[in-house]
């Protein structure tokens, strides 16, 4: 690394040239488009948002009519913003309640090298993450369909409900169903991340342990669980974030209906910005949801740096 | 010390009741992963069947007279085949495209201690944390002012935007792992940076190009937000998700079309992922580790 160092000594060579692969010109060359991308798609778009935030615009020209934070005060005061925040979180703690056991528990059953089949197991699982969201939702619509669609045509032939479930149509049922399909798409994502996380706790400590005469439910309690803290923090906070920014199959299965019963984040803040539903977009109005939105994702990262920190400071102090 | 003793008596009682849970334990997987694969099933098996026989018979699962006639209805009528290209082109254009660009950042970031290098590193590392919120609103507006808007061109660029900086890092720390004397030699016999990085270095980061590749891939082609935002007016544009989205406006009822369609979309990436399974699986575990 030192000798990389320019050597102005040297007459013949006073500078390495830009692509002499023992200078250093050529590392801003070669960052320069990984730069650019980073400030035009994810750095900007941060900014703006909160720049955008401040003004009345309807997202031609630029903004000029600055609001300061009037249009917080109007999202405030709109109860269909505060419905959608509810309906995330309702979502959000349904994924991390449900998902995130269950994917566990299937992790440790598979994580025993002798059971045979597990790599097929662990595929069929992990099958839904790798299908497009969008086209799995069209079909699911299908397939939860009252008038015709085949689970209700099996829960009625079978005489298991008198009429058919309308699974999306109903208040009371959307927003559970959408969990459900939510649970059922990113499991072999959380499955993986718990199987990463299960190998990395050392084979000798269940010898030890199971030496030693402990249950099952022991090893699990005293020995798995503890030593998968730091990596259940990090599955805790990626679940956070995904179920937070959850969009795809709430469009496209049910549009935030019906009456607004699973507006989400996502769907409400798309159809403010996009849909001419309100005849003029308001993209002002629409980053200050964002940001009211992004301030949530705030206090998690926030959240998480804390539960870290104090996870790492008992690994020290056991 | 009793209990001690005990344990290889009590073990060698357990061992035979252990066959059964291990049983139910198969049964139990059998059961929940039929369940759990059964869209797919209806997916490919309604593809097949006449229009009337899915109403008739919503429960049978193979088709009684087998018809390739959903197909064409998708590709043709619907334009699943200008889709299908769409696609393809975006899909491969962003991942080759994010593939070069953060392996090209992430060789130099790994690799040599310029100036400025410590500060990039520190703003990507904290930009992870930022609170994105909904950006996609200056993500549109940035494309518009490009003049991109309702090209694939924007789309590309835009999908460019999304989760690579975990991959400039995974290509970092690859390469910064790597022995320096092959980068030596080369240099020795005169080769010029490009010539180090592609002929001799880039060659070596072959497993993070698979991962990187795959992930990347697996995030495109999949992709909703984005190509609907930009392609809201030019339907010629859309790709795959989301024109099954725009025909499941269209055509609520043609649920045989419908599973046709998605059997479009779904087959390729369904075959690429069997295909790289153990990378897929690798590459989603690396990237929650690093």
């Amino acid at each position: 690394m030192t000798a990389s160092s320019p050597q102005p000594r040297r007459a013949r060579r006073p500078r390495p040239g830009l692509l002499d692969p023992g200078g250093d010109g050529w590392c801003y060359l070669f960052v320069s488009p990984m730069l650019l991308l980073f400030f035009g798609f994810k750095l900007w778009p941060i900014l703006a948002t909160w720049y955008f935030a401040l003004f009345d615009w309807d997202g031609i020209g630029w903004p000029q009519k600055f609001v300061g934070l009037g249009n917080f005060a109007q999202v405030a005061a709109q109860p269909l913003f505060w419905n959608a925040f509810k309906n995330t979180w309702i979502y959000t703690a349904g994924l991390l309640l449900i998902q995130l056991p269950l994917a566990l528990l299937v992790a440790i059953a598979l994580n025993d090298p002798k059971l045979r089949g597990r790599t097929a197991y662990r595929t069929l699982f992990f099958l839904p993450v790798v299908t497009t969201t969008a086209v799995i939702g069209v079909v699911l619509v299908i397939l939860l369909s009252p008038a015709g669609g085949p689970l209700n045509a099996f829960l009625v032939g079978q005489g298991l409900v008198e009429r058919p479930i309308g699974f999306l149509s109903s208040v009371g049922l959307v927003l559970p169903t959408l969990i459900a399909v939510g649970v059922w798409k990113g499991f072999g994502t959380v499955l993986v991340y718990w199987l990463a996380g299960l190998q990395s706790v050392p084979g000798e400590l269940y010898e030890a342990a199971r030496i030693d005469g402990a249950s099952g439910a022991q090893i699990l309690r005293f020995v798995t669980l503890p030593l998968l803290r730091p990596i259940a923090i990090t599955i805790t906070a990626l679940t956070l974030v995904w179920s937070l920014n959850v969009f795809d199959h709430v469009q496209v299965m049910t549009g935030g209906g019906p009456g607004h019963a699973s507006d989400v984040i996502g769907t409400y803040i798309y159809r403010v910005a996009f849909t001419v539903e309100d005849s003029i977009p308001r993209i002002g109005f629409a980053s200050a949801a964002g940001v009211f939105f992004g301030l949530t994702n705030l206090v998690i990262v926030a959240v998480q740096a804390l539960a870290v920190r104090a996870a790492r400071g008992k690994g020290r102090a056991a | 010390m009793i209990a001690r003793q005990n344990a290889p008596v009590v073990r060698a009682t357990a061992r035979p009741r252990l066959v059964a849970p291990r049983a139910l334990l198969h049964l139990c997987f059998i059961a929940v992963l039929l369940v759990w694969v059964s869209p797919f099933v209806w997916i490919f098996l309604t593809a097949f069947k006449p229009s009337a026989e899915v109403y008739s018979q919503p429960l049978a699962l193979l088709p009684s007279q087998p018809t390739l006639e959903n197909f064409q209805r998708a590709w043709t009528n619907a334009s699943f085949s200008v889709y299908f290209l769409n696609t393809v082109i975006v899909t491969l254009s962003t991942t080759l495209i994010v593939l070069f660009v953060t392996a090209l950042a992430g060789y130099a970031l790994g690799r040599r201690a310029f100036r400025g290098r410590a500060l990039i590193v520190a703003i990507l590392s904290a930009s992870i944390f930022l609170p994105q919120g909904y950006t996609i609103i200056p993500i549109y507006d940035l494309i518009n002012r490009l003049g991109l808007n309702n090209t694939l061109t924007g789309v590309i660029l835009a999908s460019a935007g999304v989760g690579f900086i975990i991959y400039t890092f995974m290509f970092s720390a690859y390469f910064a792992g790597l022995p320096g004397e092959l980068e030596e030699a080369a240099r020795m016999d005169g080769a010029n940076i490009f010539q180090v990085f592609f002929r001799v270095m880039l060659p070596l980061a072959r497993p993070v190009i698979a991962s990187v590749f795959i992930l990347e891939f697996l995030q495109i082609w999949n992709s909703f937000l984005i190509p609907l935002v930009l392609t809201l007016s030019s339907p010629e544009k859309r790709v795959l998700g989301v024109g099954m989205y725009a025909f499941s406006g269209q055509s609520g009822l043609d649920w045989t079309g419908l599973a046709a369609a998605a059997t479009i979309s779904l087959v390729p990436v369904i075959a690429v992922f069997l295909l790289l399974q153990r990378h897929f699986v690798e590459g989603v575990a690396g990237a929650v580790k690093s």
